[in-house]
C-alpha cells in the first residue's frame, strides 16, 4: 500500500516537471517580451533593450534552453525570477496564491461533496421526482458557459440584496476596503464576498459529479454484495452507505484529480467577473504583458495543485479499495 | 456490442425509431436546425447587417427598427448576434469533426500498433490532465492573433481529442482480438486498411456520439477563450467576443446586449447536448459510465 502510493507520487512528480517545462517552453516561444520595450515612445536603443531583457532572463537572443536552465535552477531555490516590470515574481505570487486557494478549495470541496451526495441520493431514489430534478438541473448547468453562469450569479446577488433590503452579498472584490484584517467583522465581510464566486464553482462541481456519481452508484446498486449485505440483516441505510456508496466512490477519485485543473480554469473566469486578484487574473495579465516567468510560475502552480489533488484521490482510493491495499 | 443484423436497413431504422421516441432529443435537433437557419438565412431577411452603423441610434433599447437594440457605436445587436452565431456554429462543427477524426485515428493506431505509439499517446493524455488545453491555447494565442480564425479551430481540436482517443484505444485493444480482424490480417490486408475499414466502422456509434458532444464543448471552449481575447479576435465576431464586449452591461438597463447572445448560447449548447443524449440512447443503449466521454 505504501509502495503503491510512493509509486504514484513519483509518477505525479514526473508529470509536474514535464508540465512545468512544457509551460515554460511554450510561453518562451510564443510570448514576445521584447515588444514591450520596443513599443515605448521614444523607442529605447536596442543595446539597452537587450541588456534589460538579459537581466530579466527574457532575452530571445539567448538560447531557450539556457534561459530555461537559469529559470529552473532559480525555481529549485524557490526563486521564480523577475516579472517583465522587474519586480520579483515571488512577492506577488505569495499574495495571489492564497486568494486563489481560498476560492478553489472551498469551491471544489463543497462542489464535490454536494455532487456526490446528490448523485448517490438520486441513484437510490431512481426515477423519483428528486432524481429527475437533479438530472435536469445538472444537465442545464453543464450547458451554461462559466462566464455566463458567473454573470447570472453576480446579478442574482444584486436582486437578492434588493429583495432582502440591505447589502448582504457582494459581487466585487474579496473584501471591503478597510476590512482586510482577520477580525470577526473582517471574516464576516470576507464570507459575504466569498459566497457568490464560490457558488459558481460549487454549482459546476455539483453538476459534474452528480451525473457521474449517479451512474456509478446505479452500477453498484444492482450488484450482489449490496443485496447480500441487506440479506444478512444490515439496515438498508447502512448497507447503502457502507457497501454501495463506498464502492461507487472509487471511480470518482480519478475524476477529482482530472477535474482540478479544470476548476482552476473556471476560477480564471470567476476572478475576472468578481474582480478577485488571484492567480487566474494574473495568468491572463501575464499573457497580455508577455510575461514569460509569471506564466511559467502559474503553470507550476496548477501542476502542483493537480499533484496534490491526484495524490489525495489516490489516498482515498487506497482507503476505499481493499484490493489495492493488499497488492 | 450488439451483433449486426443481416439486413443493414433494419438497424438504421431501429436507431431512427429509438431517436424519434425521445421527444427532447427531437426538440433539440429541431432547435439546432433553427439556429442554423437563424444564423445563415436570418441576415437576408433582416434590415440591418452586422457591419452597418446606424448613426441615429446609439445604445438604443429594443425597438421596431432594431429588435434587440443597438450597441454604443450604433451596431444592431441582433445582426451582430446572427453573425456571431455563424462563427460559433462553424467552429463547433469543423472542430468536432476534426477532433473526433484525430481521436479515432490516433486512438486506433495506439491500440492497434501498441508499443511506442501507444506509450507516447498515454503520456500525452496524462500531460493534458495537468496542463489543460485552455492554458496551452491561451499561451499560444499571441502566435495566431491577427491570423485567420481557422488556426484557432485547428488548435482547439488539436487539444480536444485526447480523452476520446483513450476510449477508442481501449475499444481497439479488444477489437484487435476479434475474428474478423484476424481474418483480414491473414488475408494480407494492410494495417491501416484494417483500421480504417474494419476497426473504426465498428465503433461508428461511439464516434458519432462523441462528435456531437464535441460540438457543444468546442462552442463552450471558444466562448471561454474569446472572452479573454485568446480566441476569435476582431474584426471576426463570435458569441464569445459578443459576451466579452457586453457582459458588463448585464446589470445595466442595456442588459439585452448581454442576455441575447448569452441565452442563445445556452439554448444552442443545451440543444446540441440533447441531441447527443438522444443519439447515445438510440445508438448505444448499453452505454454506461465509461461511454460517457
Amino acid at each position: 500500500m505504501g509502495r503503491f502510493l510512493l509509486r504514484r507520487l513519483a509518477y505525479l512528480i514526473v508529470l509536474v516537471v514535464i508540465a512545468t517545462a512544457s509551460t515554460y517552453f511554450l510561453a518562451a516561444a510564443a510570448l514576445n517580451p521584447r515588444s514591450n520595450f520596443e513599443g515605448r515612445n521614444p523607442p529605447p536603443p536596442p543595446e539597452i533593450v537587450d541588456a534589460r531583457l538579459s537581466e530579466l532572463n527574457l532575452n530571445d537572443k539567448t538560447p531557450i534552453v539556457e534561459r530555461f536552465n537559469r529559470w529552473i535552477s532559480g525555481v529549485f531555490r524557490a526563486d521564480f525570477g523577475l516579472t517583465v516590470d522587474g519586480a520579483p515574481v515571488n512577492d506577488e505570487m505569495g499574495r495571489r496564491v492564497w486568494v486563489s486557494l481560498r476560492l478553489l478549495l472551498i469551491g471544489s470541496l463543497l462542489g464535490t461533496l454536494a455532487g456526490v451526495a446528490a448523485g448517490a441520493y438520486s441513484a437510490v431514489k431512481q426515477y423519483a421526482f428528486t432524481d429527475h430534478a437533479i438530472t435536469l438541473v445538472s444537465f442545464v448547468i453543464l450547458s451554461i458557459n462559466t462566464v455566463v453562469l458567473a454573470v447570472f450569479l453576480a446579478n442574482a446577488g444584486t436582486s437578492f440584496n434588493n429583495a432582502v433590503g440591505y447589502r448582504f452579498l457582494y459581487n466585487t472584490g474579496e473584501y471591503a476596503p478597510g476590512l482586510e484584517d482577520w477580525t470577526s467583522a473582517g471574516i464576516l465581510d470576507r464570507v459575504q464576498h466569498l459566497i457568490l464566486p464560490s457558488m459558481v464553482l460549487i454549482l459546476q462541481g455539483f453538476a459534474f459529479y452528480s451525473r457521474y456519481q449517479r451512474n456509478s452508484m446505479l452500477d453498484v446498486l444492482g450488484s450482489d454484495f449490496v443485496r447480500t449485505a441487506q440479506a444478512k440483516g444490515l439496515r438498508r441505510s447502512k448497507a447503502l452507505i457502507k457497501h454501495a456508496l463506498r464502492t461507487a466512490l472509487i471511480p470518482m477519485g480519478t475524476f477529482f484529480a482530472y477535474q482540478f485543473a479544470l476548476i482552476f480554469i473556471g476560477s480564471i473566469f470567476v476572478e475576472k467577473i468578481f474582480t478577485w486578484h488571484g492567480m487566474g487574473e494574473w495568468f491572463v495579465q501575464s499573457i497580455q504583458k508577455n510575461d514569460v516567468n509569471v506564466t511559467a510560475a502559474i503553470g507550476l502552480f496548477v501542476a502542483i495543485l493537480v499533484l496534490i489533488a491526484g495524490f489525495l484521490s489516490d489516498v482515498v482510493t487506497v482507503a476505499l479499495d481493499p484490493r489495492i491495499r493488499r497488492s | 456490442m450488439v451483433p449486426r443484423k443481416a439486413d443493414p436497413d433494419s438497424r438504421s431504422r431501429l436507431v431512427l425509431r429509438r431517436f424519434l421516441r425521445r421527444r427532447l432529443a427531437v426538440a433539440g435537433l429541431f432547435l439546432v436546425a433553427l439556429f442554423f437557419v437563424f444564423a445563415y438565412l436570418g441576415p437576408f431577411f433582416y434590415k440591418w447587417q452586422y457591419n452597418q452603423l446606424d448613426f441615429q441610434a446609439f445604445l438604443q433599447p429594443p425597438s421596431s427598427s432594431h429588435w434587440f437594440g443597438t450597441t454604443q457605436n450604433g451596431f444592431d445587436m441582433l445582426a451582430l448576434t446572427m453573425r456571431g452565431m455563424q462563427k460559433s456554429l462553424i467552429i463547433g462543427l469543423i472542430g468536432a469533426v476534426l477532433s473526433t477524426g484525430i481521436a479515432a485515428i490516433a486512438g486506433a493506431a495506439a491500440g492497434y500498433f501498441s508499443g511506442w505509439t501507444d506509450r507516447m499517446m498515454i503520456a500525452m493524455i496524462d500531460l493534458l490532465l495537468v496542463l489543460p488545453s485552455f492554458l496551452i491555447i491561451a499561451i499560444l494565442s499571441p502566435v495566431f492573433s491577427g491570423k485567420t480564425w481557422l488556426i484557432f479551430v485547428l488548435l482547439l481540436s488539436a487539444f480536444q481529442w485526447m480523452i476520446t482517443a483513450r476510449v477508442v484505444r481501449s475499444m481497439t485493444l479488444s477489437m484487435k482480438e476479434r475474428e474478423f480482424v484476424y481474418a483480414a490480417r491473414f488475408m494480407g490486408v494492410s494495417n491501416w486498411r484494417i483500421i480504417l475499414r474494419h476497426i473504426l466502422p465498428n465503433m461508428s456509434s461511439f464516434l458519432i456520439i462523441d462528435a456531437t458532444i464535441n460540438v457543444s464543448s468546442l462552442i463552450l471552449s471558444e466562448v471561454g477563450l474569446s472572452f479573454f481575447g485568446f480566441g476569435v479576435q476582431p474584426p471576426d465576431i463570435s458569441l464569445g467576443t459578443l459576451i466579452n464586449d457586453h457582459w458588463q452591461s448585464a446589470s445595466t438597463p442595456n442588459g439585452y446586449q448581454f442576455y441575447l447572445p448569452a441565452f442563445l448560447l445556452i439554448l444552442l449548447v443545451l440543444a446540441v447536448n440533447l441531441v447527443g443524449d438522444g443519439l447515445r440512447d438510440a445508438l448505444d443503449p448499453n452505454a454506461g459510465i465509461g461511454g460517457d466521454r
